[in-house]
């Protein structure tokens, strides 16, 4: 397989877990993988990425702009940001709710959401309803992984990330995850049906 | 057995495999995580320390490397100024055992200072450096640099950048490491003790090697040629290199890449170099592989045209990326298109995303009570190094000057000389008081400054990622140990008041620093509260929407990201509020409660 995965969202959301799990799931299926994190200041509120290149012959550690076949965004605005790592015809899974700006006033995100419904095909989410069931929306990355491989853009099978949640996960929060997985590939599926 | 690691890890690995029995460094992204995967994986017979700063870990190596064993220093780039001192004498009198420095140079610059290169830094102390392509190459490369330092005797610099030391890839280490004992320090002051004769005869010496190693870095199969027989070429190296092959650019021309940019290896970019006309050099930071060839078209009468940064083709500032890579090889070969992309140009306006400090960040409630003790005053803040840099952000506003670690202290010191009516305010972090603060502050002692010293102790070295330091009771080893205790520190140096203050107690903050600011001298007020990441407390705030009026002054006086404004009244979001209470202190009418002690 090769497939490049641009994950994004905003310091502090929990990127680097979902990175983390569909990187080592895709290297459990016999895959090649490399992987790059943002790491220092910006995780401070900043704006974060993890780029996720399944397969040989990636060379770059940073996906090349119009390479990945799927963009997970954890947030509107940074969906947009990214948008130009997407290739045409690729995926992005976007979170609806937004996540303002540290110490000032938030912003809209339907222009944002308009705007990337135009541009690409798009599964939309919202964090604060799907993790309303689990009590925190710290259960979104875990959430939006499982909406990825419901919805088949990810390549990688249901039964490997399980077992990454598994293994990645400290153990007294892995049944929770578990179902917050199993919740997001329910939506997943419905969306891919849909679509 | 197979480790998924970052680059730094496997700079880690590298070095464990190669034998090494010391380790020791000063964090600094993109550097911190070697340090932190030595400790990780077995590593018995292996000193593992966070030194006070980088110089300390230089020379604390040195010592190791004299006695035959091999030692590894780590840092980020800026950290070699810092350790320059001892770097340079030391690349005179050599080592026994191998010693490799690896400084993380960071294009961007993504979380530095500068855009320094290291590359320079081994040209100007003599000694050789090896450029890593990527993790895969950092694993096998670091090992290489220990045999050359062995082989030459000489300290020997690694310089990954940042999208090294980041991305993660597969390496095969084994199960486990013997660090390999030195055979103790043979005392020999003519070998070991640097004088005006023993530096003349010594730099004779290196000059002399330094040819050596250029031919020995001309057959290191690092440096590679790819691609067919044309009159195009592009020179790189580093990460660079990835970014160039990602794009297929030795299909257009000829790839040279160039892993140890010092001694140049000369015979090889010569030969790398038969037939072509043209040469494009693709590298971050500095123009040096281009000064180099330069010079060697000048000493060959190369009959090539050269271009880069010099000639303006490549930025000087900033990242090197696939887009940009792929963007000047096909401008300078004609060649292949980048792939298709969505078009963008017409996306609606995105917020900026400036980094903050956390919600219930200590150091938010220490500039806050500092800005509202000197309400109407005239009064400067010198800043520092570390996230409590971040305090300069609106609405905080209180960091007006920054310039490396430990300045601050000494720049208060100055500003106060040319300008004694103000008051003037030096803020330091815990980590950045040991590392070069306190010479600051006998300085300021000595010379009779008045100022406010205000150390922003957070228990942890924060912004790097939380690595212990000397006031926090734990070392690499793991063993607990007795904390220096930074408030006799000062009080040794002379400081007359040295006041710890909790600054989350916002009133009794305030007072305490009007007070100070009354009286003469260098006074410090250690604000002791640890970091929210290191010890999170349970409580939580809450708005009582029935009593918020909407003012807003929660929101404009402090910028903590837990607030935000819905439907006219002030909201706390519960998965980032950690209960520090500062917003209850402000709020005009008593809506906000919940802080711990209530
Ligand atoms: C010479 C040098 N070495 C290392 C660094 C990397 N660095 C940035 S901030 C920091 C320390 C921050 O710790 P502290 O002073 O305790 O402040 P905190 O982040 O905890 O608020 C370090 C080591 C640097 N910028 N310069």
């Amino acid at each position: 397989m090769n497939k490049d995965i641009l994950i994004c969202g905003v310091g502090g959301q929990g990127t680097v877990l979902a990175s983390k799990i569909i990187a080592a799931a895709a290297m459990e299926e016999g895959n090649a993988v490399h992987s790059a994190e943002t790491i220092g200041m910006a995780q401070r509120g900043g704006s974060v990425t993890s780029h996720v290149r399944i397969g040989e012959g990636a060379y770059s550690p940073l996906i090349p702009h119009g390479s990945a076949e799927l963009l997970l965004a954890f947030e509107p605005a940074e969906a947009v940001r990214n948008l130009s790592y997407l290739c045409p015809g690729g995926t992005a899974v976007v979170n609806t709710s937004v996540v303002a700006p540290a110490g000032s006033a938030s912003y809209d995100g339907e222009p944002m959401r308009a705007y990337l419904e135009k541009k690409c095909r798009c599964i939309f989410v919202d964090s604060e309803e799907v993790c309303r069931p689990f009590g925190s929306v710290r259960f979104f990355n875990i959430i939006i992984t499982g909406i990825a491989a419901g919805a088949g853009v990810l390549g990688i099978s249901r039964e490997t990330l399980t077992e990454q949640i598994r293994r990645r996960v400290k153990p007294k929060f892995v049944e929770e995850n578990l179902k917050a997985f199993a919740a997001g590939y329910e939506i997943g599926s419905g969306a891919s049906r849909q679509v | 057995m197979k480790e998924y690691v970052m680059g730094n890890g496997a700079i880690a690995l590298g070095s464990l495999k190669a034998g090494v029995g010391l380790v020791a460094g000063y964090p600094g992204t993109p550097s911190s995580e070697i340090i932190e995967t030595v400790a990780k994986y077995p590593h018995a017979g292996v000193h593992l320390e966070w030194s006070v700063n980088e110089k300390a870990a230089l020379e604390v190596a040195a010592a190791a490397a004299y006695s035959g064993v091999r030692a590894m220093v780590t840092m980020k780039q800026v950290g070699l100024n810092v350790a320059s001192d001892p770097l340079m004498s030391l690349a005179y009198v050599g080592v026994k055992g191998g010693m490799v420095i690896v400084s993380a140079d960071d294009p961007g610059p993504i979380s530095s200072q500068t855009e320094q290169d290291t590359r320079r830094f081994a040209d100007f102390a003599r000694i050789p450096v090896f450029d890593p392509a990527s993790p895969e190459e950092a694993y096998e490369m670091i090992q290489d640099a220990f045999a050359c330092s062995e082989k030459y005797a000489t300290p020997v610099l690694f310089r990954p950048t940042t999208r090294v030391c980041h991305a993660y890839a597969s390496v095969e280490v084994p199960e486990s490491f013997t660090a390999r004992a030195g055979d103790g320090f043979v005392r020999d002051s003519k070998r070991w003790v640097i004088f005006p004769r023993l530096s003349y005869i010594n730099h004779g010496r290196i000059e002399e090697r330094n040819v050596q190693i250029g031919k020995d870095f001309s057959a290191y199969a690092r440096n590679t040629v790819e691609g067919t027989a044309a009159e195009k070429a592009i020179v790189t190296s580093g990460v660079s290199y990835a970014y160039v092959k990602e794009h297929g650019a030795e299909e257009q021309c000829r790839l040279i890449r160039i892993a140890t940019a010092f001694p140049f290896p000369e015979d090889f970019a010569r030969k790398a170099l038969d037939g072509v006309k043209e040469v494009l050099c693709i590298e971050e930071l500095s123009p040096y592989i281009e000064e180099q060839l330069l010079k060697l078209a000048g000493r060959y009468h190369l009959d090539i045209r050269i271009s880069g940064k010099l000639d303006g083709t490549v930025p000087h500032n900033g990242e090197m990326s696939a887009e940009l890579a792929g963007r000047l090889t096909d401008a300078f070969t004609g060649g292949i298109a980048l792939p298709e992309c969505i078009d963008t140009a017409d996306a609606p306006a995105l917020p900026a995303r400036p980094p903050v400090l956390c919600a219930g960040c200590p150091h938010r409630a220490s500039f806050y009570a500092v800005k509202q003790a000197m309400k109407g005053r005239r009064a400067f803040f010198c800043g520092d190094i570390g996230c409590y840099t971040l305090g300069n952000a609106m609405p905080l506003d209180m960091v007006d000057t920054c310039l490396c670690m430990g300045a601050g202290i000494t720049m208060a010191q100055g500003l106060y000389h040319v300008d004694p009516d103000a008051v003037c305010f030096a803020f330091v972090g815990d980590s950045t008081f040991f590392a070069s603060g306190m010479t600051g502050v006998v300085n300021a002692v000595y010379n009779e400054a008045d100022m406010i010293l205000c150390v922003l102790d957070n228990s942890t070295t924060a912004m790097t990622g939380h690595q212990p330091h000397p006031g926090t009771g734990r070392n690499m080893m793991g063993n607990i140990v007795d904390k220096v205790d930074i408030a006799k520190v000062l009080e040794g140096i002379g400081v007359k008041r040295v006041v710890t203050a909790d600054p989350l107690d916002l009133q009794a903050s305030v007072s305490l620093i009007r007070e100070l600011a009354e009286e003469k001298g260098v006074k410090a007020v250690i604000f002791k509260s640890p970091c929210i990441a290191i010890s999170r407390p349970d409580s939580k705030c809450a708005v009582d929407s029935s009593k918020c009026i909407g003012c807003q002054k929660c929101i404009r006086e402090i910028g903590c990201p837990a607030l935000t404004m819905i439907g006219g009244k002030a909201v706390i979001d519960a998965d980032l509020c950690t209960g520090c209470g500062l917003c209850a202190q402000i709020c005009p009418v008593g809506a906000i409660g919940g802080k711990k002690d209530e």
